[in-house]
């Protein structure tokens, strides 16, 4: 076991308390982001937060300066920056399981086994899944769609006329991702795994030997890494090359707890790490080292983290609210 | 992160073939004035009272984990619901599930011990069946559901008995015994039943299986029952309450032998060899967990001044040391199982063999 970090930037974080539930943590723009399981959408560190949903918000996607969430009130709400909210879809009341952010202003969501698509122009398209699907992702080029259900995903391209596409493997797929050189499609599983397909040739990649569930995942700025939640360590896999078939995953910021949230910097090889005793580090890959960002806080899991795009700041939150924001040294 | 029982959220499952009244014990739940919140994960939304709980629509998504045991299904779509919830504790504190009446209960009370993340914040505190006293038998002879739900249950709620003979009633209650004996049982009209005998049962809770006995045996809660015992044994007696002859009188009822689904109950007088034990229960739900349905045990293990407790559902075993044997109590090693074509004789001659 390595020492704990020497390493600090605790004096650099400020400490933010919200007593519920942290759904996203980030930024949203320049402006300060949180995304609460309560409903609220809280925009930078003072405004009120704003309430778009009836009730809760289940599900949230965000990237640059878009956010959209997906409530139990069955609507799909893209809100900006400047707080101004636009409603995308309505499932009248069913939960929205899935959200997703496409190029080009797109955006996908599921409730039920119904997956809808929305354009940047608007255009809906749905398509009925096999299952329920838990996790969607779009390909980082085009208007195509990962859909990950029980046995496989299921590839579509909601502009073509044709059938769907289907990567199997048996077992109940949870999240997804595609690489961002679009040559791999990873899947987190019911059975603490990860599985991939080469999209080349459709080759299997399994990724096995977590404790528990992989829920959080980041691709690092260059591609070539995936890090991953569920260990106690953040598990950090080749994706150099034909991937990780046949190599060992690096492990990096091992602890006696097992990390629940991962985050890599938008530049650099370094990753934000969350875990479960509400501990925050930063780990350089190159050289493994560690400087800490928070010694457990209140001591609920780390749920959400997110840089902002010059990777100058984080955000991070908790289970039970418990929230902060570093600001590296420049 | 330890997380105790009682900071768990409890998960009470409602099951019973169409048309049994589910609907209407879940109302009752919900409206009673016990100043609860319920979170309520039904399969169709129906008419019931949503002021001030969480209503969630589910697709009952069934499927098999990838680990090799062919009966060890869960619920997708409760994992993801559940999952969902407990984003939002605080409010509500408890939960219930509907399952719709053709389900099977195994899925839904595997998924609270297979899904990690689950089993984590919930607990399941019993399976409660609500059966028709009117078409139960009839059921019982046609649908298979109907006897898994009866010989899955907590709680039985044998409802509708004003449509029902007294005759017709002591029949129906006798073919429920003759498959789950253990079971606590409830003679309702309209679900009328006070709520802390449906919620908050602890059934699955290790620390709360005090003893295991045939529920029949216990004195009617709140039914005149003659009670002429015409049995053969005096009060003392330990030997098993059923299985020993059919069409044989307890408390009146009719002693019934389902064809299919039974249960058997073992019991030592004595200490069992935990060496011997473990493997053999393990084998033993490994190869016919698919046929046995639920498991319980009360056990004295060699030299250990704890008792054994454990419980199962199908291959599914949950197991621990509980409190320590009394100086007065009698050490009895006991088991029983309720499945569907148990071989007695095997199952009897397994357990006396790890007896100590």
């Amino acid at each position: 076991m390595p020492a704990a970090p020497v390493q600090t930037l605790v004096d650099r974080v400020t400490t933010l308390a919200f007593d519920r539930y942290v759904l996203k943590a980030g930024f949203l723009g320049d402006e300060l982001l949180f995304v609460f399981a309560d409903g609220g959408i809280q925009l930078g560190r003072e405004a009120a937060p704003l309430h778009p949903h009836a009730d809760a918000i289940l599900v949230a996607a965000h990237a640059g300066t878009r956010l959209v969430t997906g409530g139990d009130d069955g609507r799909v709400v893209e809100t900006g920056p400047d707080g101004r909210t636009v409603e995308l879809g309505n499932e009248k009341g069913r939960w929205i399981d899935a959200v997703a952010l496409g190029p080009e202003g797109s955006v996908a969501w599921s409730a039920g086994k119904t997956v809808t698509t929305r354009d940047g122009k608007g255009k809906v398209k749905t398509l009925i899944a096999p299952s329920t699907p838990q996790g969607l992702a779009f390909a980082p080029k085009g208007l195509r769609l990962a859909i990950a259900h029980i046995d496989g995903v299921t590839l579509w391209f909601p502009n073509a006329d044709a059938e769907p596409e289907r990567l199997t493997w048996k077992g109940p797929h949870l999240d997804t991702s595609f690489s961002p050189d679009n040559r791999f499609l990873i899947t987190s599983m019911q059975e603490n795994q990860l599985h991939g397909w080469r999209l080349a040739d459709k080759g299997h990649m399994r990724m096995s030997g977590y404790p528990a569930k992989t829920r959080s995942w980041s691709w690092s700025h260059d591609g070539l890494w995936l890090a991953t939640s569920g260990a106690e360590a953040a598990i950090i896999w080749p994706f150099a090359k034909d991937g990780p078939t046949g190599k060992a995953p690096r492990e990096c910021g091992i602890r006696p707890a097992k990390v629940t949230a991962v985050a890599f910097h938008p530049r650099a090889l370094v990753l934000a790490i969350g875990y479960e005793d509400g501990w925050v580090l930063l780990v350089r890959l190159t050289d493994a080292s560690e400087l800490l960002v928070r010694a457990g806080g209140d001591g609920t899991p780390i749920t959400a983290l997110g840089w902002d795009r010059d990777g100058k700041r984080l955000a991070f939150g908790s289970e039970s609210g418990g929230a902060g924001l570093l600001a590296l040294p420049v | 992160m330890s997380t105790t029982m009682t900071d768990k959220i409890p998960v009470t499952v409602l099951t019973g073939y169409l048309g049994a009244g589910k609907t209407t014990l879940l109302n009752r739940i919900l409206s009673e004035p016990h100043g609860k919140r319920y979170a309520v994960i039904v399969n169709e939304f129906g008419e019931i009272g949503i002021d001030n709980d969480l209503v969630v629509g589910a697709d009952e998504e069934v499927f098999e984990m990838n680990n090799g045991c062919i009966c060890c299904t869960v619920r997708g779509d409760l994992i993801r619901i559940i999952e969902t919830l407990m984003k939002r504790k605080g409010r509500f504190d408890a939960i219930i599930v509907e399952t719709t009446g053709l389900a099977d209960p195994a899925p839904v009370a595997q998924t609270f011990f297979v899904d990690q993340d689950v089993g984590e914040k919930a607990r399941l505190d019993a399976v409660v069946t609500v059966a028709d006293a009117k078409w139960l038998a009839a059921r019982l002879k046609d649908a298979p559901e109907a006897k898994n739900q009866i010989a899955f249950a907590d709680v039985i709620l044998l409802n509708k008995t004003d449509l029902v003979s007294a005759a017709e009633l002591r029949e129906v209650e006798a073919r429920i015994r003759g498959i789950n004996p253990y079971a606590r049982l409830h003679k309702t009209q309209k679900c009328q039943i006070p709520l802390a005998e449906v919620l908050d049962r602890g059934a699955f809770d290790l620390e709360r299986i005090l003893e295991i006995e045939p529920a029949f045996l216990e004195a009617d809660d709140h039914h005149h029952h003659d009670h002429d015992h015409d049995h053969e044994c005096g009060p003392d007696c330990t030997h098993d309450h059923h299985h020993h002859g059919h069409h044989h009188h307890h408390g009146g009822l009719k002693h019934y032998h389902d064809e299919e689904m039974q249960s058997v109950s073992i019991a030592h007088d004595g200490d069992v060899d935990p060496e011997k034990f473990m493997p053999w229960i393990n084998d033993l739900v490994q190869a016919e967990g698919p046929n046995i349905l639920r498991s319980k045990g009360i056990l004295a293990f060699a030299k250990e001044p704890k008792r054994f407790v454990f419980q199962g559902v199908h291959m599914i075993l949950d197991g621990d040391l509980q409190r320590e044997w009394k100086p007065d109590e009698k050490r009895l090693s006991r088991i029983v199982f309720i499945g569907r074509n148990l071989n007695e004789d095997a199952l009897r001659q397994g357990f006396l063999s790890c007896v100590a």
